[in-house]
């Protein structure tokens, strides 16, 4: 963990705080982009090539614009009257304490499974290829047959408006 | 001598580095490259522009500029000089961070997509292994350049460019994609150099460029209609539309900010033709095996170039698209077109040599070109254009 662990933590934790902050949607919905910037710049910093370009491509690059054109859809985009924060805050504290404490609990235990001297394995795209059709490629049929099934209901729900619009 | 000439820059770079201590040279190397390509590229924005308006001018029956030093050559001089003078106005209302911010995430963007391509032999600023995916990682992080463009602006008009402008770039980034991956299945790397070296062996004379097998073919069309629409070009130039509609996203930049937008648009064309040369035309590996005396980079910047002229060609003589004809053919005719092409890619894969591939081939994808045209015909999707004047 070198300097530039925590140089990376630093932007995607500010990230993530400004999106929780800031009042207006879009900024929030930017600042997040930013810590998706940020956790893909960690997948490059462990090297991991196609996780952290991957991160890119579908975060930055997709459902990014996806929650920018949502906001702007559904008139999220006007500024909220009264404050960002719900009056029943205090019920979420105890949730997200419930997932941090699990989340944690899971990663010191997989530390401990696993023998921590192992030498960083070398996996170049094209292993990761190999194994997606190879020994992964039933979860990969599996969610390529999801997708095909919200692309087939999405256009359903867009043909439906459209005949009732006429 | 002829190694020498083709290896010119790479030598230059090594006898540069050579002066400094060993610890700084990986460093200065790096930067030396990135130090080449943000100069030599705004450099070539600039020739191209006046190419540009040249060319156009020609096939409008006029001359063009011709005022500015001979034959107008200094024309890019003046307008970069009329940019960086010009008054800087930014909207009362506007969100002045994200209107600032917008134009140079853009151009920062689109100035990553070079580190991946390989200009020449050993001209490569770094090899990676997901060197393709870097590529599109970054040209999709322009779009929320657009988007905070469009927004910062608080201009109706700014906003509905840049919704066009994004609902344009995302559907025909999959088709850029899909034909890419065409490409990727054949070569079986995602890195842009062995891509290059998996084309750049010749039967007999012939190169082995993708482009000249059926698929490859296809998938370049493909391609570079999707990269003509992903680079806002003519006749796919809605997001800017500067005779008909309102300009678009940029509407509320002026000055320099606007110069930056204008200059990010022709690096896309740049990265984008230099991305289409490496997949298909054989990057910087030469046309006939007798002209390889000929440096590599001479051959890299002469297929850019080459594209960059049908650009402007495409740009002089094609009438725009309208916005519902525009995403009517990214999602009932070119995505289906580009999935078909990676069936048949597989099959000529796993159809082992032979002249049956060819024919094949040639004949699925000949007859789903035809067949979708006669059914589309047939039911009325699309039929000749009617005009309508002042009904």
């Amino acid at each position: 963990m070198g300097i530039m662990f925590y140089l990376i933590a630093v932007i995607t934790l500010a990230g993530a705080l400004a999106a929780m902050t800031l009042k207006h949607l879009v900024h929030a919905a930017l600042a997040v982009t930013v810590a998706f910037g940020g956790l893909a710049l960690f997948f490059l910093n462990l090297d991991a090539q196609f996780a952290g370009f991957a991160q890119i491509l579908v975060y930055i690059g997709a459902v990014a614009i996806l929650v920018v054109f949502a906001i702007l859809l559904t008139r999220g985009s006007e500024l909220p009257k009264d404050g960002v924060f719900s009056r029943t805050w205090f019920v979420g504290l105890p949730i997200a304490a419930g997932i941090f404490a699990v989340l944690g609990w899971a990663l010191i235990a997989s530390s401990k499974a696993l023998p921590s001297e192992m030498a960083t394995p070398a996996v170049t795209v094209h292993d990761i290829g190999v194994a997606l059709v190879g020994r992964y490629v039933l979860p990969l049929e599996i969610v390529a047959l999801l997708l095909t099934a919200a692309t087939i209901g999405a256009v359903i729900v867009a043909l439906h408006e459209k005949a009732r619009a006429r | 001598m002829v190694e020498k000439a083709d290896q010119v820059f790479v030598l230059l770079q090594h006898w540069l580095i050579s002066f400094l201590p060993v610890l700084l040279q990986p460093a200065a190397a790096v930067l030396l490259g990135v130090i080449a390509i943000v100069c030599v590229f705004p450099g070539l924005f600039a020739l191209t522009t006046i190419f540009e308006r040249k060319g156009l001018g020609r096939i409008q029956n006029r001359i063009g500029p011709n005022r500015v030093g001979p034959l107008g050559l200094f024309q890019p001089v003046a307008d970069g000089i009329k940019s960086l003078t010009k008054e800087d106005i930014i909207p009362l209302s506007a969100d002045g961070v994200l209107h600032f911010l917008a134009p140079v995430i853009l151009v920062v963007a689109v100035f990553m997509g070079f580190a991946v391509l390989p200009m020449g032999r050993n001209m490569v600023l770094v090899d990676m292994d997901a060197g393709l995916i870097f590529f599109f990682a970054m040209s999709a992080s322009t779009e929320l350049s657009v988007f905070m463009a469009g927004w910062s602006s608080r201009n109706k008009y700014s906003l509905l460019g840049a919704m066009r402008a994004i609902a344009q770039m995302i559907s025909y980034e999959i088709i850029l994609l899909l034909s890419s991956v065409a490409v990727v299945m054949t070569a079986g790397s995602l890195s842009l150099v062995k891509i290059v070296d998996a084309q750049n062996h010749s039967t007999g004379v012939l190169p082995n460029w993708y482009i000249f097998t059926p698929w490859g073919l296809a998938a370049f069309v493909m391609y570079a209609i999707a990269a003509t629409a992903e680079t806002n070009r003519s006749p796919f130039d809605l997001p800017e539309g500067e005779s008909e509609l309102v300009a678009g996203y940029h509407t509320e930049y002026s000055g320099f900010k606007f110069a930056l937008f204008f200059l990010g648009e022709y690096l896309a064309m740049f990265s984008i033709s230099g991305l289409g040369t490496t997949l298909f035309l054989g990057g910087w590996s030469a046309p006939f095996s007798f002209l390889t005396w000929i440096p590599s980079w001479i051959w890299f910047f002469g297929k850019v170039m080459i594209s960059i002229f049908v650009f402007i060609w495409m740009r002089g003589t094609l009438p725009r698209l309208r916005q519902d004809q525009l995403m009517n053919f990214a999602w009932k005719f070119a995505l289906p077109f580009t999935l078909l092409d990676l069936l048949v890619t597989a099959l000529w894969r796993f159809m082992g040599e032979g002249w049956l591939r060819w024919v094949v081939s040639t004949v699925i994808l000949a007859g789903a070109y035809v067949l979708m045209g006669r059914v589309g015909m047939y039911r009325g999707h699309f039929a000749p254009r009617k005009y309508r004047y002042a009904e």
